[in-house]
């Protein structure tokens, strides 16, 4: 066995049935040189005959999959507790199907309209519009459509709740008037039921024959039955346009056709009028412009929202001036991060030097003062730096008892950026310490009284023999205290005030206060998408494998 | 080396004027407090130059002087400010007694390397007061939270009484607001209920996947335990914002099942880090020993691995545990208000109506925490003894 061991590959300290399948291939090999011209002795095999080869890589087949299984309940787990939350918060910031769901009629119809003409569409796309708002105003789904069209238009939310309350009145009782006069069996709903059957009826009443089975759905998800429910103005209109366009040939039923002949005299009732009459925004291209950019199920608007762009008719553009807020919150985040990082590396250098170049047993007392804070509540140590802060609290007393400054003008250290910067270089202080210590505690300490026997004056034997060693240690730390501060939530909230808010207080307010979601989502992926660039950088510096905890 | 530093009684001039500055300092502090900073420089200046000459020229039994230095100082400070005024007294003057002498003998090159100029010594020194205020800084706020959680007011500062130390400054009612408020206990019994579930949770799925990492043939190993890492990652807010859209569209946003969830995911990197970390040092020859001697593999792993390995699972158990016990923002957005817990209660209370029972609840968690170090801290060192590794 030793013989065979020098030959083989090995792959850790110990045997392991991956060694031992190069074990076998190179005694494979030494088997066919050693009998030249002659037969091969054949492979070696194991004691249950099969050849040693298979019967070890069956073995390491078996360890991978055993380690496998032993992984699998954890991956799957965190899989779906946290990766599908993840997955999905990234697939809302894109998704956007409500408009499509919720006005399916007069998103096909306004394909045809060119938002650029300058006038509002023709007459046919009100007609879809009639419908889809009214089954959407049955469903009380207008309103929440109108609230998402209003993130990109102001006003779209009035004008969808203000039309709502009025589409189920408009004077397309005409219509139903004059139908009913020819045949007075299309009041009875069940006719209708019936008719809606034959295939050749709906061929030729696609348009009512679409809106019946959307009106019917919304019934029977009511627990109504269509059959007894009275016959909507809605249903008569779209019967009015589908004969007026097809001239109901093909239908089976006779009452079609009778309706058809006369539907050339009917009084008709223009739906534009009736929607402007309900709101004059509707004669506003811009309105219909806003619709048609956000008829697709995906839409990129939100991510241009979380750059202060917008997705208008035209294409895309900045935001007015005045609503540009997310670039300077991006900004100040980066900007803030950074101020906190620097002010970590100014503070945990000096203390990781000393604990790493103090005796073990002093080093490892004072390792206890960073530690505590490390092991302390973040809440705890958010609220003794606003005890700690605030206009009345300890700091400012005694200032004002030490006569510094009068009781009068107490400084203002919470509340704003200051304060965010303070408290989070506190919070963050010992992730800087800990990998710079870690770093530190290598650096042999000769190499700087070389340095200084050779002549080098202090400051030269730090900066080029010490420091350069300590680099990765910094950078390690620097990373990791980016990573944690550039979303942090709770410390901003509770000492920022309005200034010194993050990036990360702008997505909570959005998912609990004004409910926009899908900006949350956005402003979210693209936090996520920061941080995961600096976890790249840190998995090059340190190695994932690598983070130790305390 | 250090010992064979030789030490000499420095002149007059030099330690004279050290000690009368340190005394300028310290009379700056004093004198501003009673209202003449430039009184105070000058009169704590002149006092310690004059006590320095007087220890060093006139009486040369340097015990009996340091004692008569703190009782003369104990006795000032308390004319100056009664009680506090008596302890700040005998901490001075327990230091300008020391002080004197160390500056006076040269006490202070005894520990340094004898080639170091002057200079060099100057910035030794500095350098150690630096850290000494850094560390200052890390732990004064915890410090700070302590005494002010038996305020007797309803404070977030120390009054008067409290200063003068008081008795009656003092008193325990935010502890009992604590211990009676139904807001608190049920913030309380629903952290107790939620941490340990969690926490059982992620120490049993992790320990198993951190026994499968840290086989030899693993593979897509880094892949996986990027994603397994990754809720420590992952900014707090966005894991909190993912779970609130993807729970409520199953179902399990507000619910306890849903917390509980979303806190074992976050206390999984721990327990992974820790386990692999008492893993690496594991001899893989006695699990092979163990089924050598027909012991089978569930066997193997509670009769041989666990022992081993149990110190580096408890604390990783203990990250996870506080992890869940100290999370606030997830279960902000995971739960609702039925699951509120402590966490929960103080950043309401920290928001809107603020009361001093967070200080009382504050001190409470740091006890905790310090005795969880505590645990954990000797968990490591029993591991690395079973390990064979030297506790450092």
């Amino acid at each position: 066995m030793s013989d065979l061991k020098s030959t083989g590959q090995q792959t850790a300290d110990a045997p392991t049935p991956e060694d031992a399948l190069h074990e076998a291939a190179s005694l494979d090999a030494r088997e066919a040189a050693h009998a030249p011209g002659g037969k091969a002795a054949g492979p070696v095999l194991a004691a249950d005959g099969t050849p040693l080869k298979r019967s070890l890589a069956r073995a390491l087949r078996r360890q991978k999959m055993r380690a496998l299984a032993l992984i699998a309940p954890l991956l799957i787990f965190v899989l779906l507790t946290f990766i599908a939350p993840i997955a999905d918060m990234l697939f809302r910031s894109v998704e956007n199907q409500i408009v499509s769901e919720t006005l399916p009629e007069t998103v096909v119809a306004l394909k045809d309209w060119d938002s650029e003409g300058g006038v509002p569409p023709a007459d046919p796309v009100f007609a879809a519009l009639y419908v889809d708002l009214f089954i959407a105003e049955a469903q009380k789904l207008h309103t929440r459509l109108g609230t998402r069209l209003n993130y990109e238009k102001t006003g779209v939310s009035s004008l969808f709740r203000k039309t709502g309350r009025r589409v189920g009145r408009f004077d397309t009782d005409t219509y139903t008037d004059q139908i009913t006069a020819l045949d007075p069996s299309w009041e009875d709903p069940a006719t209708w039921v019936a008719m809606m059957e034959s295939d050749a009826n709906r061929a030729a009443l696609p348009f009512t024959a679409r809106s019946w089975d959307r009106w019917t759905a919304y019934q029977l998800s009511e627990g109504d039955d269509p059959a007894k429910e009275d016959i909507e103005d809605v249903l008569f209109t779209t019967l009015y346009l589908d004969l007026r366009e097809t001239g109901g040939t093909g239908a089976a039923d006779a009452r079609i056709a009778q309706i058809a002949a006369a539907v050339g005299d009917f009084d008709t009732v223009s739906l534009s009028e009736q929607f402007a009459d309900a709101d004059k925004d509707w004669l506003d291209p811009e309105v219909w412009g806003t619709i048609k950019a956000f008829a697709p199920n995906y839409t990129p608007g939100y991510f241009l929202n979380s750059v202060d762009m917008q997705k208008t008719p035209h294409g895309i553009e900045a935001r007015p001036e005045n609503q540009q807020i997310y670039m300077k919150l991006f900004k100040r985040t980066i900007f803030m991060s950074m101020v906190i990082t620097l002010s970590c590396i100014m503070l945990g250098y000096p203390v990781a030097w000393i604990l790493a170049n103090l005796p073990t047993r002093t080093a490892n007392l004072l390792m206890i003062l960073v530690l505590l804070p490390f092991w302390t509540s973040l809440l705890v140590r958010t609220s003794a730096w606003k005890v700690m802060l605030q206009q009345q609290g300890v700091i400012n007393d005694t200032l004002v008892w030490l006569g510094i400054v009068g009781d009068a003008d107490r400084l203002v250290m919470i509340n704003n950026q200051f304060g965010t910067i303070v408290a989070m270089t506190h919070i963050l202080l010992p992730f800087m310490i800990l990998p710079l210590y870690s770093v530190m505690q290598t650096i042999q300490p000769t190499y700087l009284r070389a340095a200084k026997s050779l002549g080098a004056t202090n400051w030269t034997a730090f900066w080029r023999v010490y420091f350069p060693q300590s680099v990765p240690g910094i950078g390690a730390g620097s990373v990791l205290v980016c990573i944690l501060s550039i979303g942090y939530y709770i410390t901003p909230e509770i000492v920022g005030g309005t200034t010194g808010t993050f990036i990360s207080n702008r997505i909570a307010y959005h998912i609990s206060s004004s409910l926009n979601w899908g900006l949350a989502a956005a402003l979210g992926s693209i936090l996520l998408a920061a941080v995961m660039l600096l976890y790249w950088v840190y998995d090059k510096i340190v190695g994932i494998d690598n983070v130790k905890l305390g | 080396m250090a010992a064979l530093t030789p030490i000499f009684r420095t002149p007059v001039t030099f330690y004279v004027p050290v000690v009368a500055a340190a005394g300028a300092f310290a009379g700056l502090f004093i004198g501003t407090a009673q209202g003449s900073g430039l009184l105070g420089i000058v009169a704590g200046a002149a006092l310690l130059a004059v006590l320095a000459l007087a220890a060093t020229r006139l009486l040369d039994n340097e015990r009996a002087v340091r004692w008569g230095i703190v009782v003369l100082f104990t006795i000032g400070g308390f004319l100056i400010g009664s009680t506090p005024g008596l302890i700040l007294g005998l901490a001075f003057g327990w230091f300008f007694g020391w002080f004197i002498y160390w500056t006076y003998e040269g006490r202070y090159r005894a520990k340094l390397p004898p080639y170091l100029t002057p200079g060099q010594v100057l910035w030794h020194f500095t350098f150690r007061v630096i850290c000494g205020a850094i560390l200052v800084f890390l732990i004064t706020p915890i410090l700070v939270v302590m005494p002010l959680s038996f305020n007797a007011e309803d404070f977030f500062t120390f009054t008067p009484e409290m200063l003068r130390l008081d008795p009656e400054g003092y008193s325990l009612k935010h502890y009992k607001d604590f211990f009676t408020n139904d807001d608190w206990q049920q913030a309380l019994r629903n952290s107790v209920m939620i941490a340990p579930v969690a926490t059982l949770l992620s120490v049993s799925f992790g320990t198993l996947a951190a026994i499968g990492l840290s086989s030899e043939h693993v593979p897509f190993r880094r892949a996986i335990m990027a994603i397994l890492i990754s809720p420590m990652i992952v900014p707090l807010i966005i894991s909190a914002a993912g779970m609130y859209f993807f729970y409520s569209r199953i179902g399990l946003q507000g619910t306890y099942f849903g917390v509980v969830l979303a806190h074992a995911a976050l206390g999984i990197p721990f327990v992974i880090i820790t386990v692999t970390a008492t893993l690496v040092g594991f001899d893989r020859s006695l699990t092979r020993a163990a089924a050598n001697m027909g012991a089978d593999p569930v066997t193997t792993f509670f009769r041989v691995q666990m022992p081993l390995i149990l110190p580096g699972v408890i604390s990783g158990g203990l990250f996870a545990f506080i992890t869940s016990f100290d999370e606030v923002v997830v279960v902000l957005f995971v739960g609702s208000a039925g699951q509120k817990t402590l966490p929960w209660q103080m950043f309401t209370g920290l928001r809107e109506q603020i009361s001093p029972t967070i200080l009382a609840v504050a001190t409470i968690l740091v006890a905790i925490s310090i005795c969880l170090l505590t645990v954990v801290e000797m968990l490591r060192r029993r591991s690395e003894r079973l390990r064979g590794m030297s506790p450092g």
